[in-house]
């Protein structure tokens, strides 16, 4: 069903219902401690409803919309599918030592039930094409993040209220879902246009009680597109960025970035597609079982580059460089894009706000 | 190989050698007797992991066609490597691999071979020395460069006066702050020595694994002799954590050490190389 169709505001539930008879334990947003964050979902009154986002650099906060009856009128919180799949935290393997000192070593693959989740937003499933050339199409896969991937029915919704960070337009990712998606959803004022992308998509679609798109629908969510497009004022600098990065290792602009920089890492752990991790080994006390974990890590923490006793990185310019080096240019080099796909995230959350966007412009300047 | 890239295989230790007060080398062998033929490449690397402690990255030593046993020269310098060298024969070990690009030896048969070497313990390029010399009527003039500070820092001493008496063999080692009167060789930079290497640039390949500041020392006076940038080959080492590239920890530029390297030709990373913080 590449056709669009509708599906009214009120049988809204009936999606949900119907994707937890078929199996899926259903993620939805949800306002959390000030920020609509990923959660288990049962119900559709317990989404976002009313409320829209307003979010600068170093800033984000929910407030009223003037749309009370919308789900969906605001723009991506902090995460959204990184910690689905790549988790902040994941058990790799367990080794254990016998009577005779042999040890023996268990992976420890997780068990996942079918995951349905509702609100992926273009820029994330942008970024998950990234995350998945990282974890399962170069030389190595990885079964964790591959068993977890597997799992996934994604709903994306079509972004109509992209917030002042956003920049997605100007990475080609958004505002609308392009792929990647089961389904699709588009939101207008009563009723919901509905598409699958998949056919895992295509049969919950087919199982739902849908109408035919009107002329007029169609019309509502070009226009609605073309309204989110154009609000978005903030995109990259109007130059090759990657090259230009290339020729920036020795700027001064890195050594003022690094005065105003916490080098917390706030950005790393927001970003959809930072995919560094360290390990972790809990040893048990008996002496005899020991779990080794994959933790995320970020190129702002010192240890991240450490090697005989020593920081490669021990300056905040120097892992700021990295940070943006990598994202906006080496990225590139390693999966033929860009590491950004404007979500803006990077720049909400940063405890000083510091905007990429600035830095590149800046960057771009000579000096 | 397993499936799962990150998870190790169970192997003996069958004998720990003390090299030098902080450097030693274990032998090993798979307990799994199914891992019978363990192909690699000098200059490739395992993960050794030590129970309860963690994994770390250690090139493999012993020359690819002895099955017999798979060996990894280690320095003590760290928490794991530290722990490490406590382990006797009989222990038991985790490893996996092998892992990265190794040194381009088919490349080299055929031409001159300058392998320059500094530091404490180069491990991996003392396994091409093995290697070209078990095999020396492959190659042409081998040249072994090493530079150390101080003299009891040379490891495998012995072998050196052995390597040397091979045919068509130089050896040039320098102790950079050795003062003692009994030091056979040059005191100073081994860097000095660069002119007195006999190689054709025309036909010649030059490996080299060490400080880095050495390596971008060494580059010049081979490419001022005319030896192309491309046939310059460096080991690299960053923090390496999961070896597959996916950990993100040995990335210099857009390289992954672990997988694209760690054995490099010059020009791949040129652009970083002796830019600080890369
Ligand atoms: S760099 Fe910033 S804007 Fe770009 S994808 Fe990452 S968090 Fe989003
Ligand atoms: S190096 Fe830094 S920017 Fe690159 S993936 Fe790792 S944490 Fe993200
Ligand atoms: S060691 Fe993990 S990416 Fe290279």
């Amino acid at each position: 069903m590449k056709q669009q169709k509708i599906l009214k505001k009120k049988d809204f539930q009936s999606l949900l219902n119907l994707l937890a008879a078929e199996g899926y334990a259903v993620i939805g947003p949800q306002i959390s401690d000030g920020a609509i964050v990923y959660q288990s979902l049962d119900h559709t009154s317990q989404l976002p409803i009313g409320f829209t986002d307003r979010q600068s650099p170093g800033s984000y906060t929910l407030e009223k919309s003037a749309n009370e009856d919308a789900y969906f009128a605001w723009a991506n919180g902090p995460q959204a599918l990184k910690p689905l799949l790549f988790q902040s935290e994941e058990l790799l393997w367990t080794a254990s030592k016998d009577e005779a000192n042999s040890i023996r070593f268990e992976q420890c693959l997780p068990v996942v039930k079918p995951i349905a989740v509702l609100g992926v937003r273009a820029c994330d499933l942008a970024a998950l094409e990234l995350q998945d050339k990282h974890f399962l199409q170069k030389e190595f896969v990885d079964p964790y993040y591959q068993k977890r991937r597997e799992s996934l029915l994604l709903i994306a919704v079509n972004c109509s209220h992209p917030s002042a960070n956003c920049f997605c337009v100007s990475t080609g990712d958004g505002p609308s879902a392009q792929k990647h998606y089961d389904i699709v959803l588009t939101e207008l004022d009563d009723v919901f246009l509905i598409a699958s992308g998949s056919g895992k998509g295509e049969k919950i679609c087919g199982l739902l009680s849908l109408t035919e798109a009107t002329e007029n629908n169609r019309q509502s969510a070009v226009e609605q597109e073309e309204a989110a497009i154009k609000v978005q004022t903030k995109r990259l600098p109007d130059i090759d960025v990657p090259v230009m990065l290339k020729n920036k290792t020795n700027h001064s602009r890195w050594d003022l970035i690094a005065e105003k920089c916490l080098a917390c890492g706030n950005c790393t752990s927001v970003c959809p597609t930072c995919f560094c991790h360290t390990k972790k080994e809990l040893h048990a006390l008996d002496g005899k079982n020991s779990q080794h974990y994959r933790v995320w890590d970020s190129c702002f923490s010192l240890e991240h580059g450490y090697i005989h006793g020593g920081a490669v990185r021990s300056e905040t310019s120097q892992q700021y460089r990295q940070w943006l080096t990598h994202k906006f240019s080496a990225w590139v080099e390693q999966y033929g894009r860009s590491g950004c796909v404007g979500c803006g995230r990077c720049i909400s959350w940063c405890p000083v706000g510091i905007d990429v966007i600035e830095e590149l412009s800046a960057l771009s300047d000579e000096a | 190989m397993s499936e799962n890239p990150y998870l190790p295989f169970e192997a003996t230790v069958v004998e720990r050698i003390q090299e030098t007060q902080s450097i030693f080398t274990l032998r090993l062998k798979f307990c799994d007797e199914d891992v019978c033929e363990y192909p690699f490449k000098p200059g490739q690397f395992n993960m050794l992991y030590l129970f309860g402690v963690g994994e770390v990255a250690i090139s493999i030593v012993s020359d690819p066609e002895d099955n017999a046993c798979c060996d990894h020269t280690i320095r003590a310098v760290g928490r794991v490597t530290h722990a490490m060298s406590e382990l006797k024969a009989g222990d038991k070990i985790g490893v996996r691999g092998p892992f990265g690009r190794g040194w381009p030896l088919n490349e080299a048969e055929g031409k001159d071979i300058v392998l320059i070497t500094g530091g404490l313990g180069c491990a991996p390029v003392s396994s091409v020395i093995q290697y070209v010399i078990r095999r020396r009527e492959r190659f042409n003039h081998l040249v072994i460069m090493q530079g150390v500070k101080h003299r009891e820092d040379l490891i495998w001493q012995d072998q050196y006066d052995q390597w040397g008496k091979s045919a068509d063999t130089q050896i040039l080692l320098a102790a950079s702050e050795d003062k003692s009167t009994n030091w056979p060789w040059f005191s100073g930079h081994v860097i000095s020595l660069m002119d007195k290497v006999e190689f054709d640039p025309n036909n010649a390949i030059a490996m080299m694994c060490g400080p880095e500041a050495m390596m971008h020392a060494a580059i010049k006076p081979l490419t001022e002799r005319g030896l192309p940038e491309e046939d310059i080959w460096l080991s690299m080492e960053r923090n390496m954590q999961c070896a597959v590239g996916h950990c993100g920890h040995c990335q210099y530029g857009a390289k992954f050490i672990c997988k694209d390297g760690p054995v490099f030709p010059y020009p791949e990373i040129k652009d970083y190389f002796g830019v600080r913080g890369y």
